[in-house]
């Protein structure tokens, strides 16, 4: 049972059977196929971040 | 009445007719053809719950009086939806609201409403009840009357279940213009409330998607609502309900009827983060998902602050936005701000997205 | 929604334009090829190209699965409806595509056809369950998402010995098309395609790794950047290519790290082996015959062979003469550039299948970006 935003659905996880309660996965046609790393998405999230403040050092140098 | 004996010994009385079975009942071939068991049923059923001065003089048509002053706007919507009850309403409830609305859309007071019954052979005389009765409360609600109607049925298979058609009358005063080709460069384009409720809702009923969800339709009667917005403002260009296609071909038809252009906010459009999260989960867009108890309105730009303010005092109001401006364009395209900081345009739907919606 | 809208987040896509801005150098141009039918939908949707330096340009490539199936494979499916009573079941974009004497699976289902929508392969073995004295096809197509899928499908049918289950298997590999693509005559010998990079697609990676993509950055010196499907993504992506292209790299780098790891799904490439093999040659729309592109039904599992259960052979068909699509999906030619995009061929009415789907280049174009090519007095 996944939960988007308050949605649930049943999808099934044989493609990813490490995925415990509480993983995020990403869901194609009614199968979960992967699971998302939270501490990597963190780091791209800072990374997105980071290459803008790289501009404004580079600007203001 | 004359009491006779019965071969046990007690009394009957004459003209006793057995009232319709209504907890196991069922609609049959007898109930369309026009006697006897077509007449119990529409008095058990349809007289009982729509009961009004117009259906008690028992003609096939009503004779309707039309005050001085006004004209006539009629209206007419035919209901198909699937499945026929689901969370928020029922296709008896929709096919009152919808026809009001649509009556409404215009700028007139919705007064009498007709409507007709094509039922299946085998259709539960339970559920027909429920309907009827939740067609009743919403006429009521939006002070209409039904006052002339018509039954028939089909054979199973061939028909599902139950198909309703309302036609709607209702009185506007002269000098009250509101249509979709009034639209003008300037003007500001309203919404009464959140969008896609009506269709996540239904959806999460059909078999093959089935997703939990406290998503409840928004089918409702807006005729209160017009009615404040029109004291607010008289020269009110255009209204229009959003259902099938949603926002996005409603506009588009308003569009090309004004012969204007559109543009739109994206961020300013009011959606339920469960319904946001629907769509992704479905892969569909709000703007192009039905609503039944959500309208659009047109109005010249000085006045949209009071027609804003009346329609968030009203309870079907409440999370009423500005969303977009008419502009000049003649290839009569809605475009859209995007909240991520493009531009892009929300065209007419293509191809059939969600079936029997409405 | 967590997950999501932090990497749809406008004020992040203004500092990565910017930054592109800066980085993209003025004196040449950058050409990057996408082939994500995700990407495709994401660059228009959220109007992404509006957002990058007017030297670099995307350019679509064959992502959208729907775009690249030939009209012969939509033909056999409408045999089997239409002449061997099959009930037919089918994604829903495939339903519109045009195929051969007028009709599509739309069509053929108004002609009394029993096809239906589905949304995933188990749905279809749902539908051969609940009627044991039909035979049901599953019209399999996609590219690597979709396939692991349609394998637990049929080993399930395998497992529950279901007599009246098949599969029409048109699952196409993502890799050949790339390498068909830097092999064309236009990429290789006359330069008039120039590629500096890919795009690399989102969830087909998630489930067959960044390896399989060092091929092409080592044998072709092309860079190569996962992403995922969300629009920051693919800016943040678009940057890393611009980099990688300034300083004479050409490596695969992965921007999707949150779900994409170099090995990729094991488990559900376990099971894609297990049940399909490939084949030696495949007819893409577009593309022609591809080596080694497309994967067929293992013996093992001939039963359930929609192909060799039924005499319903493969013809190939060709393309309405006016119809681009298959430049488009190279790249060679733009929604634009076809005599009758817009005109003629519609949403509603859409003659190649480029226009069907809406991750086709011409749909997406169509639904999202035609305001840039009129010239618009806008408020």
């Amino acid at each position: 049972m996944v939960n988007l935003g308050g949605i649930r659905k049943e999808v099934s996880i044989e493609l990813v059977p490490q995925a415990q309660v509480g993983d995020y996965v990403i869901v194609h046609v009614g199968h979960a196929i992967g699971m998302i790393d939270p501490d990597e998405a963190e780091r791209t999230l800072a990374l997105f971040g980071e290459m803008s403040a790289m501009a404004a050092t580079e600007s203001a140098a | 009445m004359n009491a006779r004996d019965d071969s046990k010994g007690g009394t009957v009385r004459a003209g006793y007719v057995r009232p319709l079975d209504i907890r196991n009942g069922r609609i049959d071939m007898g109930h369309g053809a026009g006697g006897r068991a077509a007449s119990q049923l529409i008095e058990e059923i349809f007289l009982a719950a729509f009961d009004n001065p117009f259906l008690r003089q028992g003609n096939d048509g009503a004779s309707l009086a039309i005050p001085q002053g006004s004209r006539l706007v009629m209206a007419t919507d035919a209901h198909v939806i699937s499945p026929l009850f689901f969370p928020g309403g029922d296709i008896g409830a929709l096919s009152v609201h919808g026809t009001v609305n649509d009556v409404a859309m215009m700028g007139a007071t919705p007064l009498w409403l007709s409507a007709s019954f094509i039922l299946e052979e085998g259709f539960p005389l339970a559920d027909l009840k429920r309907i009827v009765q939740s067609m009743a409360a919403a006429a009521r609600e939006a002070g209409v009357a039904v006052v002339t109607g018509d039954t028939k049925v089909v054979e199973q298979g061939k028909g599902d279940g139950v198909f309703i058609s309302t036609t709607g009358v209702g009185v506007v005063p002269h000098g009250i213009d509101v249509s979709g080709a009034n639209a003008r460069p300037g003007d500001v384009i309203l919404l009464s409330g959140t969008v896609g409720d009506h269709g996540v809702a239904v959806l999460s009923q059909r078999e093959s998607l089935e997703f939990e969800t406290t998503i409840v339709s928004d089918t409702a009667a807006l005729n209160g609502l017009v009615a404040d917005m029109l004291a607010a403002c008289p020269a009110l260009r255009t209204l229009r309900d959003p259902t099938r296609g949603g926002v996005a071909t409603t506009l588009n038809e308003i569009a090309r009827q004004s012969g204007v252009g559109m543009l739109l906010d994206e961020a300013a459009i009011p959606v339920k983060p469960e319904v946001d999260a629907a769509c992704e989960l479905l892969g569909l867009d709000p703007l192009y998902v039905a609503n039944e108890g959500k309208l659009l309105a047109i109005v010249p730009a000085d006045q949209a602050d009071s027609v804003l303010a009346a329609m968030r005092a009203h309870p079907r109001g409440a999370d009423a936005a500005r969303i977009g401006v008419v502009t000049e364009d003649p290839h009569h395209f809605v475009q859209m701000n995007t909240r991520f900081g493009g531009r892009r345009v929300v065209d007419w739907l293509s191809g059939e997205q969600l079936p029997r919606i409405c | 929604m967590k997950y999501i809208d932090e990497f749809r987040d406008g004020d992040v896509a203004r500092r990565i334009a910017d930054r592109l801005a800066t980085e993209a150098r003025g004196d040449r141009a950058y050409s990057f090829m996408e082939f994500c039918g995700g990407h495709t939908h994401a660059i228009s949707r959220y109007g992404v190209s509006e957002l990058l330096p007017a030297n670099v340009r995307m350019i679509h490539g064959p992502g959208c699965p729907v775009c690249v199936l030939p009209i012969g494979r939509v033909d056999m499916a409408i045999r089997l409806a239409l002449e061997h009573d099959v009930i037919v079941c089918t994604y829903g974009d495939t339903m519109r595509v045009p195929a051969s004497d007028q009709l599509s699976l739309t069509k053929a289902k108004a002609r009394g056809g029993d096809i239906r929508m589905v949304y995933s392969a188990a749905d279809a073995l749902t539908v051969a369950r609940d009627n044991p004295e039909r035979q049901v096809v599953f019209f399999a197509i996609g590219f690597e998402t979709t396939t692991p899928p349609t394998a637990l499908a049929i080993l399930r049918a395998q497992r529950e010995g279901l007599k009246n289950f098949s599969v029409l298997c048109c699952h196409v590999l993502t890799p050949s098309a790339i390498t068909h693509i830097l092999e064309s005559p236009e990429v290789r010998q006359y330069g008039t395609v120039p590629i500096d990079g890919f795009i690399g697609p989102a969830h087909v990676s998630i489930v067959i790794g960044a390896a399989p993509y060092e091929h092409f950055a080592e044998e072709y010196r092309k860079p190569v950047v996962i992403a995922g499907f969300e629009p920051l993504d693919v800016m943040q992506a678009i940057l890393m290519l611009v980099r990688q292209v300034n300083e004479g790299r050409a490596h695969v780098e992965n921007e999707f790290t949150r779900a994409v790891d170099r090995d990729g799904n094991l488990a559900a490439q376990q099971k894609v082996s297990e049940v399909f093999e490939l084949r030696p040659s495949f007819e893409w729309r577009g593309l022609g015959e591809v080596p080694y592109s497309a994967l067929k039904i293992r013996p093992a599992f001939a039963e359930f062979d929609a192909e060799r259960r039924f005499d319903v052979g493969y013809t190939p068909v060709a393309d309405n003469k006016a119809c681009e699509c298959g430049a488009i999906l190279r790249g060679v030619k733009k929604p634009t550039d076809c005599k009758i995009f817009g005109t003629v061929c519609t949403p509603e009415n859409p003659i190649g299948s480029c226009m069907v789907s809406s991750e086709g280049a011409c749909a997406a174009h169509y639904a999202y970006g035609r305001f840039k090519d009129i010239p618009v007095v806008t408020a």
